[in-house]
């Protein structure tokens, strides 16, 4: 599969290219603080004034040390609450030998200089770790040679530890080397490169506890996100959205009622260059109470784009045409095979088509931006998941140049993959622009959510060859939704084997490590969809939908061979061939899946006898990407009312082998929001686009899982020491399919649309097939 | 005009008697740990005490505290410590923490009305406040233990 760092044309982890420039440098160069001052945040003291004196020794441009010994560690990851900089922050800190308890991180606003700035795929541990173990090895043995040359002794004789150089019984602060060392030892990339790693046996931080650096703000009322944002003379700006994404025109804007509410100033219609936010109109007031009142009485007459006239219904039987045109969409190299000719003569086929609702990311944190130029630079304050995309737009939708736009860094209420995407800079920019005055925008909940990039309805067909002893012979697999990154990072597509371009996120999961003789693995885009509404990346992405075909498919193959869903798992996964897996991230392939879902299935009580109506389902995952496997399995315990259709999620069993765990506490939690995202995905969450809107717009109708519909939860980690890979989104994509197959173990129903629904249920008991 | 107390400190916000106290509270007093989540009071993130009991302040209108005491996440605690605060550090809860001060301040009325919830009270007063990143077990978890640190301190005191 490919990612973001492949498909851009850099190396395997995009970060590696970046120049450990720099080398050692001298007092009071502030290396990698942008700005100093307002630049910024720390996630663990809002009220620090960060880099005010900078540090004094940075031999590389992901940490400085200054003269107190504080290490300071530049981390380009959005925190939205996988704390991410503590992860990040502790790999560095290992290979530093810093003292814990001196270190801090740094969010930084965007610059060139760190490359690409993107949080998503479950990416930051995985892509980070190479070059913060390096840079920190680099650190640690430039402060060695400075220390003993300070004391006197030769670098062989010192060891680093807890932020000290340490030679016998004398010791000398990383503070002080780096107020009075010798820093000029320089490595270049080749060098850095090629420097040792620790052995797991010296790590002294990666995999022990640690109290996340963000937390306590996040207790008392102190941590800023953009929401929080000000700057002073500010005016506010309340949007009026229209009736479509694309192709709507404002007609007329009568405010005549509007003037009477003090603090109203206008209402501005955006043009905007960049065409994100087509027909907004932004009702402007000195304060935002002012703003929301007076946008009650602003009447907007807009024409509609073509989307109008177009629903959820209309945007799956274009998925379905799709899938039976044959000349559709792109083939994946999954090695080939006649999956045609096995079709036509295998002994048995199954054949099933699995679909997926609308669904919202519904992140609390509603879009917002501050926007204002400042001496020459146009500053946008945002909370947001990939600066480098929305960069560009916004750099057309100014008419000027990206250089001169910078986004300042706050913590997010919220990603879920929503905040990858930056269109909301866009509006509140061309009103500052416009108005010549600070612009702050709120998105009202209705508002954010209409303006959504919602998860796009999918249709999906898989079929089946089975042979003798119920073994696959042969798969095919046909997927179709709306395709995020056709809309904004076309660039980012490769090629299939038919030399048509696909949405590696999109089709993601279906090109499992099941050994399936002949495979087939076709990406075809909605193309309805995509003109429609716009498409987002929304926690876990493609696997959303296709790992809720692929495991429910595998789990009704297995009973149309009569063969126990685990075992006939286990009877293909076993890592022969392409799935034998391989260095970097997937050493172990296969095998490292059947072991996660033996581990689950074991835990579960996996074939011990259970209550009437009450069902295990099996469920697995290679999570995001073939090369940065996390090998994921969960079991769903469910207990089904034949009254009235209510599933009853009593129990969730996930074993997780995600190679080294960083952060052990931070992993279990992105693995149990991970999960409850998923049984939130399941059976609580899907809307429906309806005439060019989604039909739900706020909680009294959308309704996400609450506290009281939390299973008992189970969760256990594989012990490895294999490199870390990804953790926010796995989890996600195992729950709806492994509670599908409980549900069918249960009552014998099969439920192939999620969300799962009590009505669904109640229709399928009372219409046996 | 209406005038009130938060945090302990008199104010009196030159805001329309019908603005939401939300926005009096993060606009006008300046105090952002009070979050906007909803507007329609469902989510929870925008939870104050008003007189002691937890109140949706996105759609309480700014007249209806007139003279009555309201507290924030900021103020629910001078230095951050109440048990609460604690156990949810402890433990880990917060993952963006957007929704967390709303959460907090719901706990701490919850326990000021029942010292010892049963899991089902935890469920049951706590259903109206959304955690989008789902840190519902953690948070079960950490009202157990401030309910327990709170018991402590009774019994020892």
């Amino acid at each position: 599969m490919a990612k973001l760092g492949h498909v851009s044309g850099s190396a395997a982890h995009p970060l590696a290219r970046r120049d450990f420039l720099a080398a050692a440098i001298g007092t009071g160069v502030a290396f990698g603080f942008v700005g100093l001052g307002d630049a910024a945040i720390d996630p663990g003291n809002f009220a620090r004034a960060v880099g005010t004196e900078g540090p004094v020794f940075a031999p590389t441009l992901w940490f400085g040390i200054d003269r107190e010994g504080i290490v300071t560690i530049n981390i380009i990851r959005a925190e939205m609450g996988q704390h991410v900089g503590t992860a990040l922050a502790r790999i560095l800190a290992d290979e530093l030998e810093a003292d814990w308890d001196k270190v801090r991180i740094l969010h930084v606003d965007t610059d060139p200089k760190w490359g690409t700035m993107v949080t998503g795929g479950s990416w930051s541990v995985w892509q980070t770790f190479p070059v913060f173990s390096r840079a920190g090895a680099a650190g640690r043995m430039a402060l060695i040679e400075a220390g003993a040359k300070l004391m006197g002794v030769a670098p062989t004789a010192c060891l680093a530890r807890d932020g000290k150089v340490v030679a016998g019984g004398r010791s000398i602060s990383y503070g002080e080397i780096a107020t009075r060392g010798d820093l000029s030892r320089r490595y270049t990339p080749e060098e850095l490169g090629k420097l040792p790693i620790k052995p797991i046996a010296e790590r002294r931080l990666i995999g022990k506890p640690v109290v996340a650096i963000d937390i306590p703000p996040k207790t008392n009322g102190s941590a800023i996100y953009g929401i929080d944002a000000k700057v002073p003379g500010m005016v506010h700006a309340r949007p009026l959205l229209p009736p479509t994404r694309y192709g709507s025109k404002v007609v007329s804007i009568d405010d005549s009622a509007a003037k009477d509410v003090k603090g109203y100033l206008r209402a501005l219609a955006l043009e905007d260059p960049s065409e994100t936010a087509t027909g907004w109109v932004m009702v402007i007031a000195e304060t935002w109470p002012a703003a929301l009142k007076a946008a009650q009485l602003v009447k907007v007459q807009w024409t509609a784009g073509d989307a109008a006239s177009v629903s959820e219904k209309e945007v799956q039987d274009r998925g379905a045409a799709l899938i039976a045109d044959p000349k559709a969409g792109s083939v994946l190299d999954t090695g080939g095979g006649d999956v045609d000719a096995m079709l036509r003569t295998a002994r048995q086929k199954v054949e099933a088509t699995y679909t997926t609702a609308s669904v919202l990311h519904f992140q609390l944190e509603p879009v917002n931006a501050l926007a204002f130029e400042k001496d020459g630079l146009f500053e946008i304050h945002t909370g947001n998941q990939w600066q480098s995309l929305i960069l560009p737009t916004l750099a057309k939708a100014l008419g000027r140049p990206e250089a001169s736009i910078v986004m300042r860094t706050y913590l997010l209420g919220g990603g879920f993959g929503r905040r990858l995407n930056g269109d909301y800079a866009v509006p509140a920019a061309l009103a500052a622009k416009a108005l010549g005055r600070p612009v702050k925008m709120i998105l009202p909940r209705a508002e954010d959510v209409r303006y959504d990039s919602f998860r796009s309805p999918s249709v999906q067909t898989l079929r089946m060859a089975l042979g003798e002893g119920g073994k696959v012979l042969a798969m095919d697999h046909a997927a179709t939704a709306g395709w995020p990154t056709q809309i904004l990072v076309p660039g980012f597509m490769p090629k299939g084997t038919n030399g048509v371009p696909y949405d590696p996120f999109a089709i993601a999961g279906a090109d499992h490590w099941y050994d399936v003789g002949a495979q087939r693995v076709k990406a075809i885009p909605n193309d309805l969809a995509n003109t429609s509404f716009r498409p987002g990346w929304l926690r876990s992405v493609g696997p959303g939908w296709t790992n809720w075909a692929v495991e429910s498919f595998m789990d009704e193959a297995a009973h149309a061979v009569k063969t126990d869903p685990v075992a006939f798992r286990l009877a293909h996964l076993t890592g022969a061939g392409r799935n034998a897996g391989g260095p970097p991230s997937a050493v172990g392939g296969a095998l490292r899946q059947a072991t996660v879902v033996k581990r689950a299935a074991e835990l579960a009580g996996w074939g011990r006898a259970l209550p009437a109506d009450t069902g295990l389902g099996i469920a697995t995952s290679f999570g995001q990407e073939r090369d940065m496997p996390t090998w994921t399995a969960c079991v769903a315990r469910v207990r089904v009312d034949r009254k009235t259709g209510m599933m009853i999620v009593e129990k969730l069993t996930l074993a997780v082998d995600a190679g080294t765990v960083v952060d052990p506490d931070g992993a279990r939690a992105q693995v149990e929001g991970a999960a409850l995202w998923g049984l939130s995905l399941a059976i609580h969450e899907g809307t429906e686009f309806v005439n060019g809107q989604v039909r739900d717009t706020n909680l009294d109708t959308y309704t996400p899982l609450r506290i009281g519909d939390v299973p008992t939860i189970e969760i256990v980690f594989a012990e490895s020491a294999e490199p870390p890979v990804g953790l926010g989104e796995p989890a996600t994509t195992v729950v709806a399919p492994a509670i599908a197959n409980a549900i069918f173990a249960a009552v014998g129903v099969r439920l192939r649309h999620i969300p799962m629904t009590s009505e669904a249920i109640m229709q399928a008991l009372s219409h046996p097939r | 005009m209406t005038s009130f107390r938060i945090n302990g400190r008199p104010v009196t916000p030159s805001f329309p008697d019908d603005t939401p106290l939300l926005w009096v509270i993060r606009d006008g007093i300046g105090l952002t740990g009070t979050k906007f989540g909803c507007g329609i009071g469902m989510c929870g993130a925008c939870t104050v005490h008003v007189g002691g009991r937890a109140t949706r302040s996105c759609i309480t209108p700014l007249s209806a505290v007139d003279g009555a005491d309201v507290t924030t996440i900021e103020g629910l605690d001078p230095a951050g410590q109440h048990p609460l605060q604690k156990a949810w550090i402890a433990l880990q809860v917060p993952q963006c923490g957007y929704c967390q001060s709303g959460q907090i301040m719901q706990a701490a009325a919850m326990l000021a009305d029942f010292p010892e919830p049963s899991d089902r009270d935890i469920d049951a007063v706590m259903a109206g406040n959304l955690c989008r990143c789902m840190t519902y077990i953690r948070i079960r978890a950490a009202i157990r233990q401030a309910a327990g640190e709170l018991k402590g301190a009774d019994s020892h005191g």
